[in-house]
């Protein structure tokens, strides 16, 4: 504006004579002086509106846009976390001994109710330690626990000692008996029961005489070992705990216990498959329903504390092995050999089928009776000698049994053949490698030692206390693995969302871990187990929910790639204009400073 | 002590790998028909390692499927590796896990981290375990440090990488082979860093990998180099076979190739000329002889009584289970949909008729909108 009218004036001024010329010059100045002014207020104006704009830009928009767009992440429990990294566990044992009569003498009877309580400290690796803690309490028998052991062989004294008290699960009761008791045939030391019992005699060295101390170092090793046996022993745990601690390759079987039995898992499927190569020949009849009901459902009722089970059965047909057994001459039956027993499987693998529905593992156990052509077929084991059981199992899948039915019928038999499958031989060993394959181990026992028979379960209560031991141990190993991990990939990782369900489930995990540490300390076994598999639940459902999916990568040159064109217009201007007012004021204070001297 | 790969007893085969079961994760990232050459790859691999034993079961194969039926393909139903039509890797019997569009970078990292929705049937899941080995093949059009999935989205060496750390940290395989047929192919595992893993590329960083042959009938390449001589190679590997890995990485030398294929082992535990090539392209079982059985015919006096006790025999009554919910679906209120702007055609219709309704009514109540 100031600039138009001084153009404005200027032509008026044209018109004017030269007389006028000083006239024009103060009314230049005066104009001027008003323009500068002028200037002044547009000057101030535009500075005001530069440092608002500035204003608004850093208080409301860069925390609006740093809100907007940040991830979701809600509050983990990682201090408590971070506990678990090094894990300390103590596994705490009850022992109860008891003396029957003939074993101390009246004196030392009166000191004898005592407990003794033995630690044993192991270090695996640097974040994990192990205590065990046996709390070994002593006693003399009751009455009737005396009648019971009088009985004539050591089974039915174990029978009746059951009946006379249930022991809760992760306790042993150890009972002595006299070196002159005839319960135990000669060479035998101990009897380890079905239940959770076992019978020690004396040695032949431990006679009237001695102290109370001298007899109890005579028990002690033995102990120890039905110990070993009958709860856990050092290297079941370790390879317990093999998700934690990768360990160099030991004891070869230990490795291959490892490799054999199934992962901790919440449940398990079980398929038992009757393949019949040959229908022409042979129509079988298995009556699988009741044999599963009869057989195989005790054991798993029993087995319910570790994990569900459920059971399927199918009939394949036309189904043949992938191997031409070869007709041995000396045994007139044709014969597998244990090296191409390992081609066997693949392809009958791919006709099995599995429930959709479940991740559940699978155990497969196949029934392959051969066609008519081919038998009898025998296995046989890397020295040729034929397999009693006429079965072989693959570790982590299942169980094949090879059932010959050709002295079933003559040559004559009108084709096809009705045959009726004998369900209890075939159960046997399916039981068998059922027990081996969830992690039954079997063990010979050391010298001395005899152990009861298989129940009619097929699961005697120690073995049960055994797998309850090594699983507890393996959940809490595992979601302990599993939520460290998960912390420490959350944390790495600032662009994952965190969703308030996750983090329920880890605080869950957390818990149910705690209870469960706290559990085997008290020697709660049965809780431990539970508080272990809600741990491990809890742990894998965090970790393997499909909202933690790390899909925002974004690597920095495409972050600025993206950010760079819609701020950089805005703020270039912004930025000009601060750095000249800045520099306006400068040279304002040097002008003022210059005035002043 | 052995020289070479011969391993002299089945007991030193039990521990010399440590694996029980095999997998394989077979992915041919691109789509259209001129990338005819990646499905045939894909499927050439997953007929060599279905021949060599690993069931369908245990294989996720994802292709974009889009070959056999495609209208330029003047064979239908087929997939040619050969020219002259020789070899069908098609097929009857071709399980596809995952096809067409499902064949996404979201897919393939949650088939392997396990992160799946719970709706997700078996065969489209990885249930590995900590002894299991894992093949994965990777094919399509790769870049340095990218491969690109079905022309719209790419992954990136530093994902994969963490998405086998994921693996890794769960125990989720024993030992990992990865092979990647691609552009650039050796950039993909230049990232690793998780243990027990090898890699192998076609092609070096800077190279391209190339096409094997024409097929004139077909009008496409039908193999790319690498790819076929690995499957030249794998054609005299049968399930006994005892080559090793060593083998493996002299295939396709450069002459054959014009790209340098090259490996990776230094993440990996054992010694890669003791590894076999069959623990993770075929499936050789361990297996144990089983000793002891159970005694069970003593419990089979106590359950004879039982059924004599029943009297006549019960006929179960068998009836249909409902397969499919119909009632619920037929009954089903309909769902709330998101609400939507109006359309561009809604929008122009509504602007025409105020438009008119202006024109007829006289132009001066415009300007009140304007």
């Amino acid at each position: 504006m100031g600039r138009w009218s001084h153009s404005q004036l200027s032509m008026d001024e044209g018109h004017v004579t030269h007389g006028g010329t000083v006239t024009l010059s103060n009314a230049l100045c005066s104009h001027s002086q008003t323009e500068m002014a002028t200037t002044e207020v547009e000057r101030r104006r535009g500075q005001l509106a530069a440092l608002s704009i500035a204003a608004v830009v850093i208080i409301v928009g860069v925390p609006l846009w740093w809100r907007t767009t940040e991830t979701y992440r809600a509050w983990l429990p990682v201090s408590q976390i971070k506990e678990f990294a090094t894990l300390q566990l103590l596994l705490s044992v009850d022992v109860e001994v008891v003396f029957s009569r003939g074993t101390v003498s009246p004196e030392q009877q009166k000191k004898v109710p005592m407990t003794q309580t033995q630690d044993e400290e192991h270090r695996v690796d640097e974040n994990t330690a192990l205590k065990y803690r046996y709390e070994i309490r002593y006693r003399t028998a009751t009455i009737m626990e005396e009648d019971a052991l009088k009985q004539p062989t050591a089974s039915d004294a174990d029978l009746s000692l059951h009946a006379l008290s249930e022991n809760p699960c992760g306790s042993l009761v150890v009972y002595v008996i006299p070196e002159s008791s005839s319960l135990l045939s000669e060479d035998v030391d101990v009897y380890i029961g079905q239940k959770r019992t076992a019978i020690l005699r004396l040695g032949a060295q431990m006679r009237v005489g001695r102290t109370l101390e001298q007899l109890l170092a005579h028990l002690e090793p033995r102990i120890k070992k039905i110990l070993h046996m009958m709860s856990f022993s050092h290297t079941d745990i370790t390879a317990a705990l093999s998700d934690r601690v990768r360990l160099a390759p030991g004891n070869r079987e230990n490795i291959v216990d490892s490799m054999r039995a199934f992962k901790s898992s919440p449940g398990y499927e079980i398929t038992f498959s009757l393949l019949n190569p040959d229908p022409k020949s042979h129509r079988l009849h298995w009556d699988i329903e009741s044999a599963v009901e009869t057989y195989v459902q005790p054991l798993l009722t029993k087995l319910a504390p570790i994990a569900n089970f459920s059971i399927d059965s199918q009939t394949l047909y036309y189904a043949m092995l992938g191997v031409n057994p070869r007709f041995d001459i000396s045994r007139s039956s044709y014969t597998l050999n244990a090296e191409s027993l390992a081609h066997v499987i693949n392809p009958v693998e791919a006709r099995l089928g599995s429930n959709a529905a479940s991740s559940n593992p699978v155990l497969n156990f196949l029934l392959y009776v051969p066609d008519a052509l081919h038998s009898p077929l025998h296995i046989l084991d890397r020295k040729k000698q034929a397999v009693h059981s006429n079965a072989f199992h693959s570790p982590r899948w299942g169980g094949i049994m090879v059932y010959n039915v050709n002295d079933v019928y003559g040559p004559e038999a009108v084709l096809p053949v009705d045959i009726n499958i004998n369900m209890a031989k075939v159960m046997g060993v399916f039981l068998a490698q059922l027990r081996l394959l969830l992690g039954v181990q079997s063990s010979s026992p050391p010298p001395g030692f005899v152990v009861a028979s298989c129940s009619s379960t097929g699961l005697a209560d120690w073995e049960l206390d055994r797998l309850m031991w090594s699983r507890s141990v393996e959940n809490v190993a595992t979601a302990t693995t599993t939520i460290t991990s998960l912390a420490q990939l959350l944390d790495q990782i600032g662009n994952i969302v965190i969703n308030d369900n996750i983090a329920e489930q880890v605080s869950s995990a957390v818990t149910s871990l705690q209870l469960a540490v706290a559990e085997l300390e008290a020697g709660n076994l049965g809780f431990a187990l539970q508080y272990s598999k809600e741990a491990i639940l809890a742990s894998e459902r965090a970790f393997f929910d499909p909202s933690l999916l790390h899909l925002l990568y974004f690597p920095d040159d495409q972050k600025f790639a993206i950010y760079i064109p819609l701020f950089l217009p805005m703020c270039v201007p912004i930025l000009l204009s601060l750095i000249k007012i800045a520099s306006d004021a400068r040279q304002k204070r040097r002008e003022k400073q210059a005035k002043k001297d | 002590h052995t020289a070479g790969c011969f391993i002299t007893d089945n007991v030193g085969q039990f521990f010399s790998s440590g694996h029980t079961n095999n997998w394989a994760v077979l992915v041919c990232t691109s789509r259209f028909w001129f990338n005819y050459r990646h499905v045939a790859n894909t499927l050439s691999v997953y007929r060599s390692v279905k021949r060599l034993g690993i069931p369908d079961s245990h294989i996720v194969l994802m292709l974009a499927d889009d070959m056999a039926c495609n209208h330029r393909n003047p064979k239908p139903a087929t997939v040619f590796s050969h020219k002259n039509m020789e070899l069908n890797v098609y097929g009857d019997d071709v399980e596809v896990d995952y096809r067409g569009y499902e064949v996404t970078v979201e897919n393939f990292l949650r088939v392997l981290t396990g992160r799946l929705p719970p709706s997700t049937p078996r065969s489209k899941r990885l249930l590995s375990d900590d002894r299991s080995n894992i093949l994965i093949y990777l094919t399509g059009h790769g870049g340095n440090g990218f491969l690109k999935f079905q022309d719209s989205e790419e992954i990136s060496n530093v994902e994969l990488a963490d998405a086998f750390e994921q693996m890794w940290q769960k125990r989720r395989y024993n030992e990992l082979l990865f092979i990647i047929d691609t552009c650039q192919g050796a950039s993909m595992y230049e990232r690793f860093y998780s243990p027990n893993l090898m890699a192998l590329a076609s092609s070096q960083v800077g190279e391209d990998s190339l096409s094997h042959q024409p097929d004139v009938g077909i009008g496409v390449h039908l193999m790319d180099r690498y790819t076929f001589y690995l499957l030249e190679f794998l054609e005299d590997i049968h399930p006994a076979s005892k080559t090793c890995m060593n083998d493996l990485f002299k295939v396709c030398p450069k002459s054959q190739c014009v790209s340098t294929p090259g490996h990776r082992t230094d993440l990996f535990l054992r010694d890669p000329g003791s590894v076999l090539v069959t623990d993770f392209f075929g499936s050789v079982r361990k297996v144990e002889i089983t000793m002891d059985s159970i005694n069970l015919t003593s419990v089979v006096s106590h359950r004879k009584e039982e059924p004599a006790a029943n009297g006549e025999l019960q006929k179960e009554v068998y009836s249909y289970s409902d397969q499919l919910p119909v009632s619920e679906i037929i009954h089903q209120k309909p769902k709330q949909r998101d609400w939507h702007p109006p359309d561009g055609f809604i929008l122009g219709l509504w602007t025409l008729i105020l438009l008119v309704f202006f024109q007829t009514y006289g132009i001066k109540h415009l300007k009140h909108i304007f």
